[in-house]
């Protein structure tokens, strides 16, 4: 039953990440992103890690994916066009994944004593009441740096995307169509100044 | 009924390169940082295995405050992506290559 829910899952997972990769308009790739997210919460509730679960579930699947969502949409962000450069990308891409992923298999998996060992899965590892304990008492100073460093980034978040307005234009030149328009102003009304003060008004607008 | 550990570190691994892979071919700026959370993902995954492996609840922990990083970051890093596009009106990363704004 365990193993047919981790084939289950994982496989879902890994088409995801694959559906990921393919997809060229983002708002496709950031919904197969939250599939991922979600089926690697179930994984973890596979492994008893509950609270880990359910943080992933609302914080990674719910606040950050919505936060790329939005800005996705924000921006409105079209298909990526096809360049010299992301060809070349592919070309070594490929190879680098399948060098890369059988690397850390071989790395992780087979000269790991441990991994030939099996998880109990669903013992009911690490309740919560556990986690919140160890949060708490033993890594309760890096927990309070954390809270600083999620300060730092809400403030360098707010700084970071605040509108600049651009600066209003000082003097400008006039070009030679105003300088007509300007003459035409002057023989209408026959004075110099009262040209003049049309032409200030002129440039100001 | 039990799964061997090298099953989730395999999934892990496979998750990661498959992260990798999205980093380097994707030329959209968006889809590149969701690259960077898959990959932050995959290890959370192996961090979560060896701590149910090992009974030890550090790598619970772990997953935690990566998970805050990851947030922290997501936040930083969407607010940059919103200033480069004002100041370029372009998500393409071969665009962008100025780090000035």
């Amino acid at each position: 039953m365990h193993l047919a829910l981790f084939l289950i899952f994982g496989a879902l997972a890994v088409a995801s990440a694959v559906n990921l990769v393919a997809q060229r308009h983002p708002i496709n790739s950031a919904l197969s992103l939250v599939v991922v997210m979600g089926s690697l919460a179930v994984l973890y509730l596979l492994l008893g890690a509950e609270f880990v679960a359910a943080i992933q579930v609302i914080v990674y699947a719910g606040a950050i994916m919505v936060l790329f969502i939005f800005v996705i949409m924000l921006l409105n962000a079209g298909e990526e066009e096809r360049t010299r450069g992301s060809r070349v990308a592919m070309a070594v891409g490929i190879p680098g994944l399948i060098v890369l992923a059988g690397a850390l298999m071989v790395s992780l998996s087979e000269r790991n004593p441990a991994a030939r060992d099996r998880v109990p899965v669903g013992a009911m590892f690490g309740p919560p009441v556990e986690v919140g304990r160890a949060l708490f008492r033993q890594f309760l100073l890096p927990f309070e740096v954390t809270s600083i460093l999620i300060l730092i980034a809400i403030m360098g978040a707010v700084l970071l995307a605040r509108y600049h307005a651009p600066h209003p234009p000082v003097a400008r030149a006039l070009d030679p169509d105003e300088a007509a328009e300007l003459l035409e102003i002057a023989g209408t009304h026959g004075s110099a100044t009262g040209a003049r003060e049309r032409a200030r008004q002129e440039v100001r607008r | 009924m039990t799964v061997p550990l090298s099953y989730y570190l395999t999934l892990s691994a496979i998750l990661f390169a498959l992260g990798v892979l999205a980093f380097i071919i994707k030329r959209n700026i968006i889809t590149i940082f969701m690259s960077i959370e898959l990959m932050l993902n995959a290890v959370n995954l192996s961090f979560v295995a060896f701590a149910a492996h090992w009974k030890q609840l550090s790598g619970q922990i772990f997953v935690f405050f990566v998970m805050v990083v990851a947030a922290a970051e997501a936040a930083v890093g969407l607010a940059i992506i919103i200033a480069v596009f004002r100041t370029r009106d372009t998500l393409n990363v071969d665009d962008v290559n100025l780090l000035k704004l």
